[in-house]
């Protein structure tokens, strides 16, 4: 395939991969095809065009001083580089860069867990550590703390916490950029910054202070391309002894916006955990006279055909992290202000348990209701088991959801804000004529991160795996972020090729935030070497490049 | 008679050689095997392992699509099979297949995808 990075001769490409070797060993630089393979994106939805961003080759260090060479020489020969860390990251891109032909630095092998401490609750890892090594290590040394884990939890702390990732747990976890704690990063020239702590050579605190002193440039390293992250520390929620949870039920649709509420003010007291909501009508889709209504958002039908179902119109199950005695308490006290609040509520007592729950706990959920949670993830318990979702089903055995691709907006966390996104997503969808799903008055938010709202749009802007239906889907999504953006809908994370689009949404003020970061990225990248494009922030160098892949 | 000694002792020379030679064998195969075990564990059974998925589901999300996939001609389970040489296993995992992705020589080396080839080759006489 030899594809080359843009602006760089053969003869250069040569002997620069050359003096790669002489730094990480010739078994660590990777140029053949067949090595390249695993750096493409298994999802991506330009898959085998001309444009496929495609790594020139990669480079596997094993060490900070290598990281620092392969930068250096990067700027020498003017090489585009993209790092990951574990390169999953799958529905964004997986690890595939921004530019065709830049050169993969495959951190994996720097995979050191290099400090985790249970009665400070921190830890300390290399950008190669998987959710699942993190997991392992705590238990193998019988330390009592928790990961907050994504799903699935292949993915590293670092990768997913700098694409601005979530998990499951308790509110301050479960935001994983927040919940950083110090890092390391080698810098566009090859210097090594610490943030935070990490910046008084002679400080105990790296992992337990993280803004230092003057302004933090941590943010700089979450989703951009301002250097290369060597090391991260994180916040740790110590194991608790108990956990338990339970169901809240309400009857009309409109109670939602008190729910949302009363979950609201015990998610910001800190006494629960994620909050999981979803739908109590999903059942009378398959009634056409029902269906016709939740999409028509008639809420007196919906209420009335509920009430006659004898099924409530919302549900949110809540949990709990303690002892006995207070996750006991925090229940009972949800349980008195959602009846202060909404008329006709109705609970139903999950399951008590206390910490570390068993796995056939966690695999067989014997709450008296149907429970919507993901058992292992509230846990902190990372897997694969969610990979489900794009695999073959008995339904279709030959169902392979290539187009996988996550978009999801930040809406108000109101029940008023998530009415209106309902409504406006399907107003959006049914214009920009979705061929798939589109959402109604059932749709429901994910309360991941704990101050605000995501709902997931655009899932019905694919219809097939061929390269002409991903190129429409491609472009029905470009529309829909147009659209989502002029009503207020940002979205928090995007692969590749539609990062300058949702950098787009960020228009205030004729875009300074992404021109602010550009004059960073000029300064501080002059050769415009680390990741140019990620989160549309294009440096001088490659700024032709900006908004190429809309060009088909 | 003298060449006849030497004889006898050449071959027995030569066959302490062989034992010693197959033992090592032996040796080499149960560290690999024990070696593939680990990996395997560590990188595969999280989506190809046995028994209930970690969410509770009847099957992990690998083993479930290859039992769609194979029916009752084949073992579901990958430490079920006998047929999963290493040229086999590098193909999938270099290439990936279906919602597989393909995995990198950083995460899974050559050599540790035969250290699970041999693990494979005895995990299904437990």
């Amino acid at each position: 395939m030899a594809i080359l990075p843009p602006g760089v001769s053969q003869q250069q490409f040569d002997t620069a991969i050359n003096r790669l070797k002489s730094v990480v060993g010739d078994e660590w630089v990777f140029t053949s095809d067949a090595d390249i393979h695993a750096y493409r994106d298994h999802f991506s939805y330009i898959k085998d065009q001309p444009n496929e961003l495609i790594p020139c080759a990669a480079v596997g260090p094993d060490s900070v001083e290598q990281v620092q060479a392969i930068v250096r020489i990067a700027n020498e020969f003017q090489i585009p580089l993209y790092s990951i860390s574990t390169g999953k990251n799958f529905a964004y891109g997986g690890p595939s860069p921004n530019v065709r032909g830049s050169l993969t630095v495959d951190l994996k092998r720097m995979d050191r867990v290099l400090e985790v401490d249970d009665k400070r609750n921190f830890a300390l890892v290399e950008p190669g550590v998987s959710y699942i090594d993190l997991y392992n290590y705590i238990q193998e040394h019988g330390l009592k703390v928790w990961v907050d884990t994504p799903d699935p939890g292949w993915g590293s702390p670092i990768g997913n916490a700098l694409d601005h990732g979530i998990g499951y747990t308790l509110g301050p976890y479960r935001d994983h950029f927040s919940a950083h704690c110090g890092m390391e990063v080698v810098l566009p020239d090859g210097e090594i910054l610490r943030t935070g702590m990490g910046a008084m050579p002679t400080s105990d605190s790296w992992q337990e202070y993280k803004h230092g002193f003057g302004p933090d440039p941590a943010g700089l390293f979450g989703q951009g391309n301002f250097g290369i992250v060597t090391k991260m520390g994180f916040r740790l929620m110590p194991q608790p002894e108990h956990w338990r949870n339970g169901l809240v039920t309400v009857p009309r649709r409109q109670d939602f916006i008190a729910m949302v509420d009363t979950v609201n003010y015990l998610t910001d007291l800190g006494m629960i955990g994620e909050p999981w909501y979803s739908g109590g009508l999903q059942a009378l889709m398959t009634n056409t006279e029902f269906a016709k209504a939740a999409n028509a958002f008639n809420e007196e039908e919906m209420d009335r055909q509920a009430i006659a179902a004898g099924l409530p119109s919302w549900r949110v199950e809540l949990q709990f992290y303690g002892s006995e005695g207070t996750t006991l308490a925090n229940w009972e006290y949800a349980k008195e202000l959602m009846a202060r609040n909404i008329p006709g509520v109705q609970f139903t007592d999950g399951e008590s348990l206390p910490v570390p729950l068993t796995d056939e706990q966690i695999q067989k959920s014997s709450t008296p209701y149907e429970s919507a949670m993901r058992r292992n993830i509230t846990q902190g318990r990372p897997g694969l088991g969610i990979w489900y979702m794009t695999g073959r089903t008995d339904f279709d055995p030959n169902a392979w959801n290539e187009t996988h691709i996550g978009l999801f907006s930040l809406v108000g966390r109101s029940g008023e804000a998530v009415f209106k996104a309902q409504r406006d997503f399907a107003d959006i969808s049914r214009r920009l004529e979705m061929p798939g799903f589109f959402p109604n008055a059932l749709a429901v938010p994910v309360n991941w991160y704990q101050n605000s709202f995501l709902m997931g749009n655009g899932f019905g802007a694919a219809k097939g795996n061929s390269p002409q239906q991903k190129k429409d889907a491609t472009k029905l999504l470009r529309r829909l972020l147009e659209e989502n953006a002029k009503l207020g809908y940002g979205d928090y994370r995007a692969p590749p090729i539609l990062q300058d689009d949702v950098a787009d949404q960020y228009s205030f003020n004729n875009n300074i935030l992404r021109r602010f970061n550009e004059k960073l990225k000029n300064a501080i990248d002059p050769n415009g070497i680390i990741s140019p494009g990620r989160a549309g922030i294009w440096p001088e160098a490659y700024a032709d490049l900006r908004g190429s892949l809309r060009e088909d | 008679m003298k060449i006849k000694m030497n004889k006898l002792i050449r071959r027995a020379f030569m066959g302490l050689i062989l034992i010693a030679s197959s033992q090592i064998a032996i040796a080499q195969d149960s560290e690999a095997v024990a070696r593939g075990k680990a990996k395997f564990d560590h990188s595969c059974a999280p989506c190809h392992g046995k028994g209930a998925g970690d969410d509770g589901r009847e099957m992990l999300p690998g083993t479930y699509s290859l039992k769609i996939k194979y029916g009752d001609t084949m073992p579901a389970a990958l430490e079920d099979r006998t047929d999963l040489t290493s040229e086999v296993i590098s193909v999938f995992v270099r290439m990936g297949a279906w919602s597989m992705p393909p995995f990198r020589k950083t995460e899974l080396s050559d050599k540790e995808i035969d250290d699970i080839a041999a693990y494979l080759a005895v995990s299904s006489r437990k």
